[in-house]
């Protein structure tokens, strides 16, 4: 249903212009392009300093306009995979290059391909800057793999690879406790790895028979694989606990607020952007799509797990004396809504977890630059040392408020759009989550207005009152941002109805599989 | 057994058997003009001995090829196998002589006081180890097996001594070769044993007389202990946890490019017969050494990993990577042992295949250690040596730090196409345990990894720091080592389309 039907589609659909059929790879491009950046980068950075931004810049940029083609080709009355593209690689154990994308993903392919422009472009590195910009274009090579990925082996490569120019990244060009933080960054990851592993080949095993051969397409395996209910939870388990670190959930979230804290501006942006939505789009497109039965009983837990990410990583984000630390405090939170919208299993709480995977990375993404921003100017980040800012710096405080807001998800910025669906969506399938997780909404106000208050209000004393205002670069970088937040935020429609078909079929998918019914209600179809 | 009064010489197949003839007349050769002339110029020893080892691959690739469309077959009356089996694991002993060589000689060179005494006994040595390896792996009898051991481990007690200015050197020779012994005479008792049980010490026979028995098992006890013994002797020569513990002292003692050469041709030999032997001979008690191999395998992961990340030498730090990388090759044989699965057969081929993929990216790591330690006093292989290499050295230390990222098994290298391989041969035949604890103690391993690229990339150098200076020879086999990892790791089709690796073995 949800694929199959798009993807023989692909093949004869010459007469509907379908953007696939132009046979043009772009999904290929968006992997290779941002590659063949980093070779040009190592291969003549040597040169011209000046030639290495310029390079990286070119790579990146190509590659947003990519996405934004696929934004705009992307046909948003199919809700299965488009731009299809297919070729033998690993015969011998089923694994071929097959790449796709759909409602779900496409957002995130789309935010991948602004943020690494914004942030080259934004953000200068103290040092060594060749080497930082060839990690951060093997970055997003990465990262563009796994969420374009129909493969499950493939996505593993893509998953695995990230972990290396994060962590030099991060290990490279962070802060005082960077190698610690990089470290653990590698390890958890790597440990939930070990799990998806095992869990990625058991899956081809075991659904051999139903399938006919072993094959690691994750669209064959969910639509003719089948499993024993009880292979399929304790493959479930194996997934999740690997997305799980990922996202991350309580209680293994703990390498996130020292890796944000300790990351470089742009890493961290990367980071709370797009790394942290692989656990999240994981879970959606590999827990959820390949194990419905196992992920309609493992919702509770899930749940639970959400919703205990809320409130602790809310009321932790309350009490840190680090703006960065809190700032990845209320990351946790802001992931625990996703998870809770993804496994509530309707279709509003699944479209608002997907858009809040997209504007939890644009609010927070922009939150880490201010953050950045402010260190740049003070060299601290303790919230106690800044005061007052406010007066001499208005433009920034502006922008930093407008930020801070969509964060907190205020009506009319995108942070209302994501959350207000999560909630409603899951009101039915999880009341009394639901009922506790908007307490969290409550505690992001807290935390952040609170933070604001004392860091833009008051006075500014003598060291602070040479804050200098924001610069032209930073400005235009900034506004970017809120171009995004607030047009998101007005109108969220076209991103909407882009996710909408896929989620749906998503949906049905489980349906046709489970006993697990969507609570009807009125509202639904209007 | 077949008595008959006539005498019958055995058929003799002269090109079967040219690779091991390649060796040994290369290694006489070496002897003999090498002893009878002056000193050669330098890297000449080095190039004859990797000319003799090509050679061999070569005619070992050749053979290999031709084994498509043939039989596999046993040679010189069963007691050596002629199957593809053996020969990939033959062509994989020749590269690591080549690399081998050319390190050794690298080594030499960069270090004028070695280049005095760059004589011609280890290349020597190298050719008669590759010999006994090549025996070894190839080999259809026990007594055969128990020969090539002998050749190979007498070669590398002399070949860990040869560093005559170093004490640890020759300390490490003399625990390797008492250690050594000992295990042999286990494996002697384990032989004597299995024959007292089935009256064979040829494989295939023995598998014969087993199956047989199935139904009335005679000797139960003697054979099992013969077994026993068997598997503790290769255990010791695989080094596998609890017989492991010369493996970091010998590994670190030993002049560093003969580590190398242990990690790589000793541990493709040892593993290659282990696998042979069990897989071959002893599929009958295949539920009888299953558990055993399964609790070496876990032992050896965890301890070999975990007392890995402890170290601050980088070689003892590789020494115990090594152990636990051995760890990863007995998954693959614990998955042979499930013969009711269909899948048993990808076991013995996914430890063959690690074996040799492991063997490449340890070549290559020793030899970097080997570089950086030339640097400065010669000796100093601690994680210090090599702080803010990346600052002077900057290629050089991104191919080392390919070869470690790639045995933490990451992505797109051939590390992760042999730990998926194993892996995959683990959960086919249901060994979900075996494989999460190799998944888990792989991230442990990992760390050990970590630390040596934080020390080149993130550390600052010492003051007094000079750059690497890297030979020729030694740019050559360090390319080579990264080059294969990272072709193998991005087309490991290259390697699993080879068909019979694991399967149809000469008995």
């Amino acid at each position: 249903m949800s694929s199959s039907p798009s993807f023989a589609g692909l093949v004869g659909n010459t007469v509907a212009s379908s953007p696939s059929s132009l046979g043009f790879p772009i999904l290929t491009s968006l992997v290779v392009v941002p590659l063949l950046g980093a070779l040009c980068v190592l291969g003549f950075g040597r040169m011209r300093a000046e030639w290495n931004r310029l390079v990286a810049l070119v790579a990146t940029i190509t590659t947003g306009a990519l996405c934004i083609w696929t934004l705009q080709a992307f046909d948003s009355a199919d809700g299965g995979f488009q731009f299809v593209s297919h070729h033998e690689w690993i015969s011998a154990w089923g694994i071929s290059w097959h790449l796709g994308i759909d409602g779900i993903s496409l957002f995130l392919v789309v935010l991948t391909g602004v943020l690494f422009p914004l942030v080259i472009a934004g953000v200068n590195p103290h040092h060594d800057e060749r080497q930082y910009l060839v990690w951060l274009l093997m970055l997003e090579a990465g990262v563009m793999g796994s969420f374009v990925s129909l493969d499950l082996f493939l996505f593993f490569v893509f998953f695995e690879i990230v972990l290396v120019p994060m962590y030099f990244l991060i290990g490279g060009w962070g802060y005082d406790q960077r190698v610690y933080a990089a470290t653990k960054f590698f390890l958890f990851t790597m440990a939930g790895s070990a799990f998806l592993l095992v869990g990625i080949v058991a899956t081809a095993i075991l659904s051999r028979d139903s399938v006919g051969e072993i094959t690691f397409d994750v669209v064959r395996l969910a639509e003719e694989g089948s499993f024993s209910v009880t292979a399929g939870r304790w493959l479930f388990v194996a997934f999740a606990i690997a997305f799980a670190v990922k996202v991350p959930l309580f209680p293994v979230h703990t390498w996130l607020p020292d890796a944000h804290t300790q990351a470089p501006t742009a890493g961290s942006v990367i980071l709370a952007g797009v790394l942290l939505k692989m656990g999240t789009y994981g879970l959606l497109r590999f827990g959820v799509y390949l194990f419905p039965e196992a992920s309609v009983w493992a919702r509770p837990v899930l749940y639970t797990l959400a919703v205990i990410g809320i409130v602790y990583g809310a009321i932790s984000a309350t009490m840190q004396k680090d703006l960065k630390r809190l700032v990845a405090y209320s990351s946790v939170a802001h992931l625990g809504f996703i998870v809770l919208g993804t496994f509530a299993l309707t279709d509003q709480s699944l479209s608002g977890g997907v858009m809040q995977m997209v504007n939890h990375g644009v609010s927070t993404g922009a939150l880490f630059l201010l953050v950045g921003m402010i260190y740049e100017r003070r060299h601290t980040r303790q919230i106690s040392e800044l005061r007052g800012l406010q007066q001499v710096a208005p433009v920034f405080a502006g922008f930093f408020m407008v930020v801070m807001l969509s964060s907190i998800g205020l009506p009319g910025l995108n942070g209302f759009v994501g959350e207000f669906l999560i909630l409603i969506g899951s009101f039915d399938t999880a009341r009394w989550w639901v009922i506790v997780g908007t307490v969290g909404v409550v505690l992001a106000a807290l935390y952040l207005l609170w933070a604001y208050q004392r860091v833009f209000h008051g006075e500014p004393d003598d060291a602070n009152r040479g804050f200098a205002e924001l610069r032209l670069r930073e400005g235009l970088l900034l506004s970017a941002f809120v171009a995004i937040i607030v047009f998101t935020g007005v109108y969220p429609k076209p991103v909407l109805s882009r996710i909408e078909p896929s989620v749906k079929s998503l949906i049905e998918h489980i349906e046709s599989r489970t006993e697990y019914r969507q609570p009807a209600h009125e509202a639904e179809g209007e | 057994m077949d008595v008959s009064a006539d005498f019958v010489p055995p058929i003799v197949e002269w090109y079967a058997l040219s690779p091991y003839i390649v060796l040994l007349a290369g290694a006489l050769f070496l002897l003999v003009a090498g002893s009878l002339t002056p000193r050669w110029p330098r890297g000449w020893y080095a190039m004859l001995t990797a000319l003799t080892a090509g050679a061999a691959g070569v005619v070992a690739v050749l053979q290999f090829a031709a084994l498509d469309d043939e039989e596999p077959r046993s040679l010189v009356k069963g007691v050596l196998a002629h199957d593809r089996f053996g020969l990939f694991a033959v062509i994989a002993l020749c590269v690591a002589v080549v690399i081998t060589s050319m390190m050794a000689s690298d080594n030499a060179t960069s270090d004028t006081q070695l280049a005095e005494t760059d004589s011609l006994e280890p290349y020597v040595l190298l050719l008669t180890a590759a010999l006994g390896a090549a025996v070894m792996v190839t080999s259809n009898d026990l007594l055969v097996s128990f020969l090539g051991i002998e050749i190979l481990s007498i070669s590398m007690y002399v070949l860990a001594a040869s560093d005559r200015r170093r004490s640890t050197s020759h300390e490490a020779g003399l625990k390797y070769f008492v250690l050594g012994g000992f295990s042999s005479a286990f494996l002697l008792y384990g032989i004597a044993l299995v024959y007292g049980t089935t009256g064979q010490t040829n494989l295939g026979g023995i598998a014969v007389v087993l199956a047989d028995e199935v139904t009335v098992p005679r000797n139960d006890a003697m054979l099992l202990a013969g077994v026993a013994l068997l598997l503790v002797g290769l255990s010791f020569k695989v080094s596998l946890v609890p017989f492991h513990s010369w493996t970091p002292d010998v590994y670190h003692g030993s002049p560093t490019y003969v580590t190398g050469f242990m990690a790589s041709l000793g541990k493709i030999a040892a593993v290659v017969t282990l696998v042979r032997l069990f897989v071959v001979a002893l599929p009958a008690r295949a539920d009888d050494w299953r558990p055993a191999v399964f609790v070496l395998a876990v032992l050896t992961l965890v301890v070999g990993s975990v007392l890995a990340i402890v170290q601050n030498d980088v070689k003892r730090m590789l020494a115990y990577s090594s152990i636990s990388h051995a760890g990863f090759m007995l998954v693959g044989l614990e998955a042979a042992g499930h013969l009711g699965s269909p899948a048993a057969t990808e076991g013995a081929a996914s430890s063959l295949l690690y074996v040799v993929l492991y063997s490449v990216l340890a070549l290559g790591s020793f030899a970097t250690v080997a570089m950086v330690s030339a640097r400065g006093d010669g000796n100093s292989t601690s994680l210090d040596a090599f702080r803010g290499i990346a600052k002077s050295n900057p290629v050089f230390a991104l191919g080392f730090t390919l070869l470690l990222l790639a045995q933490a098994g990451v992505p797109l290298t051939s590390g992760f196409v042999a730990k998926f391989g194993v892996i995959r041969a683990a959960v086919s035949t249901e060994s979900y345990v075996l494989a999460i604890l190799a998944m888990v103690s792989a991230v442990v391993a990992a760390y050990l990894y970590l630390r040596i690229i934080v020390s080149m990339w993130l550390a600052e150098p010492a003051s007094d720091a000079q750059p690497v200076r890297i030979g020729i020879a030694g740019r050559v086999s360090l390319a080579l080592a990264v080059a294969t990892t990272l072709i193998l790791g991005v087309f490991p089709s290259i390697l699993l389309d080879l068909k019979d690796l694991g399967t149809n073995f000469a008995r």
